[in-house]
């Protein structure tokens, strides 16, 4: 390619970081100095399509120079793009795009400070305005307000990510200004986050089956893993066949647990009867959904799980090579998948010869950036492959033309983690669990007004009333949120309504992934509608026109009544209809179509501005 | 930075005549002026040539050249076709029979190698880049061969930075190992073609270790080449000026053409060859004879049966033997055999090498009538100047492209002032000559042409619209020929597979301007994106990439003279010497630079390179100068 | 040897079009489908030489048995689909997003618009007076073609006809997210410095006029744009040999614009720097 470039050069660190993921340049046209070693270059150059084909590699690039610096410069970003052969002006796009990456000078350290539901019922804004006074310039931190950190558990959360080598992270939660502005300023001395199981209120319980191993085993320890029932899972479907995996997860009546409930077994199918090669299988763990962290409890706790799910996945749909998108706050998560994946390579769990059973399969981490958007699968699949995250049309489905344009079967960390207690105790029995419409454990998130915040697994069917009682739901609940900010709100006489996906259907809401926020009379009902319109304009990508400006539009008229009550609202609440309706419609993706639920649920179910 | 404009020529809206070479131009009317202009052609019947135009229509190409051989009486007629492509119509016409590139832009796009050799095309050829670029996307793997990376160069697969003027070792090295690797197509090779034998023992000495050290470029990227080549199902080769124009032009057009006779790839639809033509109708102005050797419809003057035909059409007599081409006229005009020239629309005083040489002998005519738009250099000399028509905004007629389609053009704007259409000065001229020539639009002369044209017989103005262009050969008004030529070499039928194509037996000769200590630096020339040969077109517009002309080094020597990108340096070769400002490209190697000749009026580039031309052709070695660089005493730095 | 490529024949795919059976080649679009049909549908972000984007939404209509309403422009037709262009819910989402985007970007120079405005009773104003806008400033910084985001509706078009679908300059992309996402250069550096060649093939795409040629933008700004007093002339391009069909708009005998047939085998309605903008020697008159 043709690719042009201004003057400015990457310092030194900045070319370090660089070459540290991607290896020296191979040739002075690459990069490297044109010297009498490079003297051949001048009379051959190989690039072409070869070249081209780096591209996926932009996003890890902008991560290595971000991790270090802190900051993308113009110099970094050009040695980038020419080690890369990518154009400057779509890696500009593709920077600029994320919320985690700064193509402006900023100081080394920042500290993101969640400001989203939970933490704002905490009591964020104080939070967030006390680490502001305390931050100020000079102090070496910038503070960024952050949407949903999934800390909900120990709300408010603040995150600290200092750049350098290695960069350092600490995370603060539950967050005092002191203790925030302490992560900051000291990351490497700052107190450990206490272990996964203390998210998980049920640990140790016998009953469990998804949650059975977090708390119990030593998620860094694969032989503790193995003494815990890991593997049994890949062996068996060994045994099976592939065919046979499929047959059983689609006898067990699987389906998606990211929201859009789609069952497994079918799209494993479909992804494995095509004929294009080569398939891929790509694990959504970029969870943002605000009021979500089940998968970072999950893989902080159980890794191997996900580790030994995702192969006998991949095994399933004909992929040898998998990607485990990780949502770029979850810094531990990231450590414990990173260390997992190497010890299943080191053990022959991942790699040529998969068990010794003539199977190759690897899995490589690719890490989000700060940008909601990316949990939609295909808009995750353009941020894989090193373009900016915006969702593609469909038809065509993944399952047809996924990453890199080829079969691709997408499944969420929780969806995936059924897949072992199915081939591990039998479809029957699995299926045996839960509704005859809702198979098998769910797990909830709950956070807001409750006793015990955490992750709690039951099977379908419990009513909302049983997990909130078991979560210890306060006095004066006014609005629970299920499914987050994507989903929608339900009154407290309406605790009844049976945790399955045709209950909360029937009742006119939906499970979404699984969130469930509890709300009391203290919280004004206008300012939370607020911060989720604040959100969606946020997140929005910006590629159709009906979110783009619709988000906006709504966020204006939420602000114009936030005051306002009854005949004053009305003209708005009409008008937040009629944009809602058109977001729903005519929008690309589930973003912009889902942005309206909770906004209209707590106009009808609550009554929010009479 | 600074930002230099070249000279902007304003119209020229009313002829001109001056009385003596040195005094200036007066305005005139245009019955003087035409009285002047015949007289002087007239009194010069026999030593007359004419610069036709390669910028104008079809139409007036061939009346100009009727004007040439029926009023005048020769066949000295020729266009600066001469200086671009004429070894890719000469190669090709002794390889194929016809001249013109086999291949259509549609089949690069559908094909599965695409070659570019010695070709810019991302600069020089921008649309047909996109057709390449379009069959990138679709799979294909692209190569170039060229002594600098270039923006075209930065899309291949695989870039070869060969030494200037060594395309035919490259080229014979690339068919030795396709023949020793046992690549070669041989049921083509026995069907299709003659003198295998002979070219296998041609490029037998060419190993490619042997190719290695004469091209510069390694062993491995050369054989990489030839396999990809000779393995592709379909394969383009296409090329521009970085093969022809060399004193050896039509040879390296020769060598390339054996490769695609050794591995099959012409006659068949996505593999076949392309010429990319510099000139919007340098094309058309050949097919149409304005050129010594042939008639129009690429008629050999030679044939008695041509000539008869064109006899009868024209009522005349037309000289049984070629004419003069381009350079052959200025070396007439030295020798003094040559004493009037009718130029339209060429601006020689500035594109041909060695330019002070070219405007000594012009100004040593007896009488130069030019016919231009502007009042170029080459007006500048003249004892007559005739204001002309743009023709592709402000006429009606046709051009051909680079791909053999003729496409209309049409007028658009009104020209300014008296300035007439270049068909209906020729009448008017032919008439003064006693030729009563009318035709009452462009379609009546091309209708003429269609009907002494076989193959362009078919073309009628109307199918034309209706097709967007049609491409030769079209005998039939009624059916379309293939996208591509010489599918016949396919054919089962011997007598249908006709004439076998020949190998040629061309040896490898090196630049004439050999670089020695005193001229040390290898200096070739080329087009840039936003500008277009003498600039006196292009000059027009404000384009925001234009910088104006400088010398281009690569880093290292520019460190080695101690030079910094604007720093004026004197830029000298053994014919001349010129004072340019530095750039610095990396795309150029140690002793190699890099200059257009887009700004003659700030940097006569052509003062520097040297006259050596093909002797087949008449091609320039436009690509290959021996030059020297020299810091100025006092660095002037410019602003 | 291998013979001129047919293509596969195309099958034709037989559904149901506001009730009546319609058939078209299997590929085709709804939207190629209603074009066939006579039916007008809306489009802003739909080019004939570039594969639909489908941003701007104004194209869509009622597909049975989905969801959400589908895009037109690049929904291909099926065999059995039961589709309803003009429902009051497709109509609804057209009406709300001319809404969204005449309340947030300058549509003065946008083809039609004002039709549609009329059409389906869209009230850009009933956002209030404080509705966010893009308040973008015109960008001049050469000679040859501005850069008026004001009026960009982020159709994408003219980062594909820079981007691999014809240039393959790259030279702009969309930057940024967003109401704030905005097509820009890298580091939103001037044109001057990017990697720009100045081919003008953005130009020829963009639906809104926030791209236009130098001439055009200081012509409407002296008011001196006359649409109706230019004629459109094909002919073929003066500079090098590829033959790029141009056609020259030309008013009071000068030319003002130029473009290439959409459907040029050539071209396929792009140009090079020299053909879109190397005209103005003809008419250096004086």
């Amino acid at each position: 390619m043709d690719l042009h470039f201004g003057d400015s050069k990457p310092t030194d660190e900045e070319r370090a970081a660089i070459d540290a993921l991607l290896g020296p340049p191979e040739s002075s046209w690459e990069g490297a100095a044109r010297d009498e070693m490079r003297a051949a270059d001048l009379r051959w150059a190989r690039g072409g399509r070869e070249a081209r084909e780096r591209r996926d590699l932009l996003l890890p690039g902008l991560h290595a120079v971000n991790d270090r610096i802190g900051w993308v410069s113009e110099g970094a970003l050009d040695y980038l793009c020419r080690r890369l052969t990518v154009p400057p002006a779509e890696a500009y796009g593709v920077a600029t795009f994320y919320a985690m990456f700064s193509v402006r000078p900023r100081p080394a350290t920042v500290l993101h400070v969640c400001t989203d539901l939970a933490c704002a019922a905490a009591g964020a804004a104080e939070l967030c305005a006390g680490v502001e006074a305390r931050l100020g310039p000079g102090s070496g931190v910038g503070v960024q307000r952050s949407p949903c950190l999934g800390l909900c558990e120990r709300a408010p959360a603040a995150l600290a990510v200092r750049a350098g080598d290695p960069v350092r992270t600490a995370v603060s939660a539950p967050a005092t200004v002191a203790r925030a502005a302490e992560a900051a300023s000291a990351p490497d001395s700052a107190p450990e986050e206490p272990p996964a199981a203390f998210a998980v209120p049920q640990s140790g319980d016998p009953s469990l089956v998804l949650l059975s191993r977090v708390g119990v085993v030593d998620p860094a320890s694969l032989d503790d893993y193995r003494a815990h029932g890991g593997y049994a899972a890949l062996r068996q479907a060994f045994a099976l066949g592939p065919a046979g995996v499929i047959r059983e997860v689609t006898d067990a009546g699987l389906v998606g647990r990211g929201g859009a409930a789609f069952p497994t077994g079918r799209k494993w199918q479909a992804t494995a009867s095509q004929p294009d090669r080569p398939h891929y299988l790509v694990c959504n763990a970029d969870e943002s959904e605000p009021g979500t962290f089940k998968d970072r409890v999950v893989m902080e706790g159980d890794p191997y799980a996900l580790v030994e799910a995702m192969t006998i996945a991949a095994y399933a749909v004909g992929a040898h090579k998998g990607y485990l998108y990780l949502r770029g706050e979850y810094p531990r998560a990231l450590r414990r998948m990173e260390h997992a994946i190497g010890q299943a390579r080191a053990r022959g769990l991942l790699g040529e010869d998969v068990l010794g059973q003539g199977y190759a399969f690897d899995i490589e981490i690719r890490r989000g950036a700060g940008a909601y958007i990316c949990g939609e699968e295909t808009a995750l699949f353009n941020s894989i492959e090193g373009y900016r995250g915006e969702p593609r049309s469909k038809p065509p489905f993944p399952v047809e033309k996924g990453l890199f344009g080829r079969p691709t079967a997408e499944n969420n960390v929780e969806t995936l983690v059924n897949v072992l207690p199915i081939l591990t105790r039998g479809a029957e029995a699995y299926a045996a669990i839960g509704t005859p419409g809702s198979t098998g454990p769910k797990l909830y998130c709950v956070s807001g007004s409750v006793d015990r915040p955490g992750i709690y697994e039951l099977p379908f069917g419990a009513t909302l009333g049983e997990l909130l009682a078991l979560a210890g739901v306060r006095e004066r609940l006014r609005a629970v949120l299920l499914g987050g900010a994507a989903g929608g709100f339900v009154r407290p006489d309406e605790l009844d309504i049976p945790l399955t996906f045709e209950g909360t259907r029937a009742a006119g809401t939906t499970l979404g992934s699984g969130v469930v926020m509890a709300f009391d009379d203290t919280v004004p009902l206008p300012r939370l509608l607020l911060r989720i319109a604040e959100f969606f304009r946020d997140e929005s990508c910006g590629q159709c026109v009906p979110c783009r400006v619709g988000t906006v539009r709504q966020e204006e008229a939420l602000h114009r009544i936030a005051e306002r009550r009854g005949a004053a609202a009305a003209d708005d609440l009409a008008l937040l209809r009629e944009v809602g309706r058109a977001m729903r419609d005519a929008s690309i993706c589930g973003l912009g179509q889902t942005a309206w639920n909770a906004v209209e649920s707590a106009i009808d179910r609550l009554g929010a501005y009479e | 930075m600074r930002k230099r404009e070249s000279k902007i020529y304003a119209r020229l809206t009313h002829p001109l005549v001056r009385d003596a070479r040195d005094e200036p131009f007066r305005r005139a009317t245009w019955d003087e002026a035409l009285t002047r202009a015949a007289a002087g052609l007239s009194a010069a019947r026999g030593a007359f040539g004419l610069f036709s135009c390669a910028r104008a229509t079809n139409e007036m190409n061939y009346v100009a050249q009727k004007f040439a051989r029926v009023v005048m009486g020769t066949n000295n007629v020729d266009s600066c076709n001469r200086t671009c492509h004429a070894p890719s119509v000469a190669g090709l016409s002794a390889a194929f029979g016809s001249g013109g590139g086999t291949s259509s832009y549609a089949e690069v796009e559908e094909t599965d190698l695409i070659v570019m050799w010695g070709s810019n095309a991302r600069f020089a050829h921008p649309i047909f880049f996109q057709h390449v670029l379009r069959g990138i996307r679709n799979g294909a793997r692209m190569y170039a061969v060229d002594p600098r990376r270039t923006s075209t160069a930065e899309w291949a697969e695989s870039w070869l930075g060969l030494n200037v003027g060594t395309d035919i070792p490259m080229a014979h090295a690339i068919g030795r190992e396709i023949i020793h690797a046992g690549l070669a197509n041989h049921a083509f090779i026995e069907r299709a073609t003659s003198g295998f034998e002979e070219y296998q023992a041609l490029v037998e000495p060419w190993t490619l270790s042997l190719a290695e050290k004469v091209t510069g470029v390694p062993a491995a990227a050369i054989r990489q080449l030839a396999h990809a080549y000779a393995r592709a199902e379909r394969a383009q080769l296409c090329w521009t000026l970085g093969i022809t124009e060399h004193h050896n032009g039509t040879d390296n057009v020769r060598a390339l053409i054996n490769l695609t006779l050794l591995t099959g790839h012409v006659g068949r639809h996505g593999s076949g060859l392309q010429p990319l033509r510099g000139q919007n109708n340098v094309q058309g102005g050949g097919d149409m004879g304005a050129i010594p050797n042939r008639l129009p419809g690429f008629q050999d003057i030679l044939d008695p049966a041509a000539r008869l035909k064109f006899e009868s059409a024209w009522d005349t007599v037309i000289q049984p033997h070629y004419g003069l081409n381009l350079t052959e006229m200025f070396e007439a005009m030295e020798e003094g055999t040559l004493k009037a020239v009718y130029c339209i629309g060429e601006n020689p005083a500035q594109s041909e090498a060695d330019s002070e040489q070219a405007v000594r002998r012009l100004g040593a005519l007896d009488f130069l009538v030019v016919q231009d738009i502007f009042l170029t250099k080459t007006a500048q000399l003249a004892d007559v100047v005739l204001p002309a028509t743009a023709g592709w905004a402000e006429t009606e007629g046709t051009t051909t492209n680079s791909e053999r389609r003729v496409q209309r053009v049409r007028a658009a704007v009104t020209p300014p002032g008296e300035a007439r259409e270049d068909i209906d000065i020729l009448c008017d001229l032919a008439t003064r000559l006693g030729h009563d020539w009318k035709y009452t639009d462009a379609e009546a002369v091309w209708n003429e042409l269609r009907s002494v044209s076989p193959d362009h017989y078919g073309m009628t103005y109307e199918r034309l619209a209706e097709h967007q262009g049609i491409q030769w050969p079209c005998p039939d008004t009624a059916r379309l020929e293939p996208t591509y030529l010489h599918g016949r070499l396919w054919a089962s039928d011997p007598a249908e597979r006709g004439r076998p194509a020949p190998f040629g037996i061309v040896q490898h000769d090196p630049p004439v301007d050999l670089t020695d200590e005193e001229y040390p630096i290898r200096l070739t020339t080329g087009r840039r994106l936003d500008s277009y040969n003498t600039g006196v077109q292009s000059g027009g517009f404000a384009s925001p990439l234009r910088r104006g002309e400088y010398v281009e080094l690569c880093p290292e020597d520019a460190e080695h003279y101690g030079v910094v990108v604007g720093e004026e340096v004197q830029v000298s070769s053994r014919r001349g010497s010129v004072v340019a400002p530095v750039w610095i490209d990396t795309a150029l190697r140690p002793g190699l630079a890099f200059m257009t000749m887009h700004f003659p009026d700030e940097v006569d580039t052509n003062q520097l390179t040297i006259e050596a031309n093909c002797p087949i052709a008449g091609t320039a070695e436009f690509k290959a100068s021996a030059i020297r660089i020299e810091k100025l005493p006092v660095a002037t730095q410019v602003r | 040897m291998t013979a001129i490529p047919l293509g596969v024949p195309r099958r034709l795919v037989e559904f149901t079009l506001d009730g009546q059976e319609v058939r078209v080649p299997e590929g085709s679009t709804i939207l190629d489908a209603c074009r066939a049909a006579g039916k007008e549908v809306p489009t802003l972000c739909q080019g004939d030489t570039l594969t639909p984007k489908n941003a701007c939404r104004v194209c869509v209509v009622e597909l049975e048995g989905a969801r959400t309403l589908v895009p037109a422009c690049s929904r291909k037709a099926e065999a059995g689909m039961e589709v309803r262009t003009d429902t009051e819910r497709a109509r609804h989402s057209r009406k709300l997003v001319i809404e969204l985007l005449a309340s947030s970007v300058d549509l003065s120079t946008t083809p039609e618009v004002a039709g549609w405005i009329k059409e389906y009773e869209a009230k850009p104003d009933r956002f209030g007076p404080d509705a966010a806008r893009l308040d973008e400033e015109p960008k001049i910084d050469n000679g040859l073609y501005v850069r008026d985001y004001d009026k960009c509706i982020l159709c994408y078009k003219c980062v594909d006809a820079c981007g691999d679908q014809w240039q393959n300059t790259f030279a702009i992309s969309v930057s940024g997210r967003g109401f704030d996402a905005r097509i820009a250069v890298e580091h939103d550096a001037p044109l001057t410095d990017s990697a720009c060649v100045y081919c003008g093939n953005c130009i020829e795409v963009c639906p809104t006029g926030a791209l236009s040629f130098k001439s055009e933008f200081d012509m409407r700004a002296a008011g001196t744009w006359d649409e109706s007093a230019q004629t459109e002339t094909t002919t073929v391009c003066a500079y090098c040999g590829v033959g790029c069909n141009l056609t020259l708009h030309v008013q009071d005998n000068e030319i003002v614009k130029v473009t290439s047939p959409h459907d040029n085998p050539v071209t396929h309605g792009n140009l090079c720097i020299k053909g879109r903008f190397g005209y103005q020697h003809v008419q250096n008159r004086d």
